[in-house]
């Protein structure tokens, strides 16, 4: 006795589900789908967040000397930037925007960790980094309660965004310190972002403007609108 | 007896060998394999190495371009991050309906399928005579089934830990951190992969009927009883 020939072919149609898997294989839907999949991971990304959840703090044993601390300039490594002018300028969703100076920014509660870097590449180095809590400046800047990001123009042509809930985030700083001394101009001085619940693109460097929004604007990151993830959460 | 039977001198009826889960799993699997796989090892060429960053010492000097999937370390990042979520379908549906079939006890490596390992080896690589059938899959198959389910998990186990090191640090901890779960998930990919060659070979090596039961689930020539499955 064989199996009836109807019923392998009806075996045969419950696969066809599977040629679904073929649209990956037209050119024209595949960047939409696989968009769509980081989209996806994305917002599990965000829910899986923990705002409470410090990354890990390192022993200064732990810590990569200065020294090996890499350059990661994309572009140039040290933008044209009048140090003695300089400030961050806030705008959009806050009730007093404007120009702060970095001594406003180095007037806020100081903190200081080690944590561990990660490139998207791959590669990771734990460094010491000083600053003012993000949350802090966010509540001298008064930002409205119901805004969700927050978006940095640098002093080159990078720019990034952020999700409120990481901006929150206890160790996510206004970065202006690496090994107790001023930023040096390679890793993005006067004021960068460490974020160290967040991959290092997101970390951008020479920061001049801060908009505060209730949606993300059209630029919202230079990797990620070449195909990174937006979130670039760890 | 039907006269057919005489000539083909099999006497087993045909079994509905691999239910639909199974099926659509194995498929959907193969293609989701290669993706990560591919894509994965363009990821890898972005940062080829295990240790520090400085000094950075690359195993490999260019990937190429035949087996790698993405074009950029980007694009490779999407389609990893595209196809984990089906991999780990497949998974979570696979594994449930093994378990709720009671499929698995065919399937998962025991303790007791120890001694048959060494004759079914022998039987397979040095011509050694071949031991008798006691279910669907021999002591050998069944170990091939089992370990490459353990890379599989973790493969997905140690990705996670990759992809949030911070959220999910305490499980990272169980694979020496991001280091160690970086070096397991490649690692458990190699495994994956030393799986296909023999795997093949084997169903090169069974022919047509073997191959299309994972089709259509239909195998006509089974060496093993029936039983209450046809």
């Amino acid at each position: 006795m064989l199996a009836p020939p109807q019923r392998t072919r009806r075996e045969l149609l419950k696969l066809s589900p599977l040629l679904l898997l073929g649209s990956f294989a037209v050119p024209s839907w595949r960047e939409t789908l696989l968009e769509r999949g980081v989209a996806w991971s994305d917002r599990a990304s965000g829910v899986v967040f923990r705002r409470d959840h410090l990354a890990a703090s390192h022993p200064d044993a732990d810590v990569v000397p200065m020294e090996q601390f890499p350059y990661n300039g994309y572009d140039v490594i040290e933008p044209e930037i009048d140090f003695a002018s300089w400030t961050l300028t806030v705008t959009g969703a806050v009730a007093r925007p404007g120009a702060y100076t970095l001594d406003q920014i180095r007037a806020l509660p100081k903190q200081t960790h080690n944590t561990r870097h990660i490139c998207v590449e791959g590669w990771d180095v734990i460094g010491r980094f000083g600053g003012a809590r993000l949350s802090d400046f966010l509540s001298i800047a008064s930002a409205e309660p119901g805004a969700r990001f927050l978006t940095f123009r640098c002093a080159d042509d990078y720019y990034e965004s952020l999700d409120m809930e990481t901006a929150m985030h206890p160790q996510s700083l206004l970065c202006y310190d690496m090994y107790d001394r001023p930023l040096d101009r390679g890793h993005g001085a006067p004021l960068r972002l460490n974020l160290p619940t967040k991959l290092g693109y997101k970390q951008a460097k020479y920061l001049m403007t801060m908009e505060v929004t209730h949606v993300l604007p059209a630029r919202r990151s230079y990797w990620g609108d070449q195909g990174y993830s937006w979130y670039g959460g760890i | 007896m039907a006269a057919s039977d005489v000539t083909t001198h099999r006497v087993a009826r045909p079994v509905y060998e691999h239910p639909w889960a199974v099926r659509f799993c194995h498929w959907a699997n193969a293609v989701s394999v290669t993706v990560l796989a591919m894509s994965g090892l363009q990821i890898f060429a972005a940062f080829p190495a295990f240790g520090p960053k400085i000094p950075q010492q690359n195993l490999i000097d260019e990937i190429p371009e035949a087996i790698a999937l993405g074009g950029w370390l980007g694009g490779a990042l999407q389609w990893h991050f595209t196809f984990m979520w089906l991999f780990a379908g497949i998974g979570l549906l696979y594994v449930t309906s093994q378990i709720l079939s009671g499929h698995w006890r065919t399937l998962v490596f025991m303790p007791r399928d120890l001694p048959g390992l060494w004759p079914m080896a022998r039987h397979y690589f040095l011509f050694g005579p071949k031991p008798a059938a006691t279910g669907q899959y021999n002591p050998l198959q069944k170990q091939a089934y089992t370990t490459v389910m353990l890379f599989g998990t973790l493969s997905l186990l140690t990705g996670l830990v990759m992809y949030k090191p911070v959220q999910l640090s305490a499980l990272g901890w169980f694979f020496g951190g991001y280091h160690g779960a970086r070096l397991i998930h490649f690692l458990s990919m190699c495994g994956l992969l030393a799986f296909i060659p023999g795997h093949l070979i084997m169903v090169l090596l069974h022919g047509w009927d073997n191959f299309s039961s994972m089709v259509t689930g239909w195998k006509r020539y089974p060496e093993y009883a029936s039983g209450d499955k046809s």
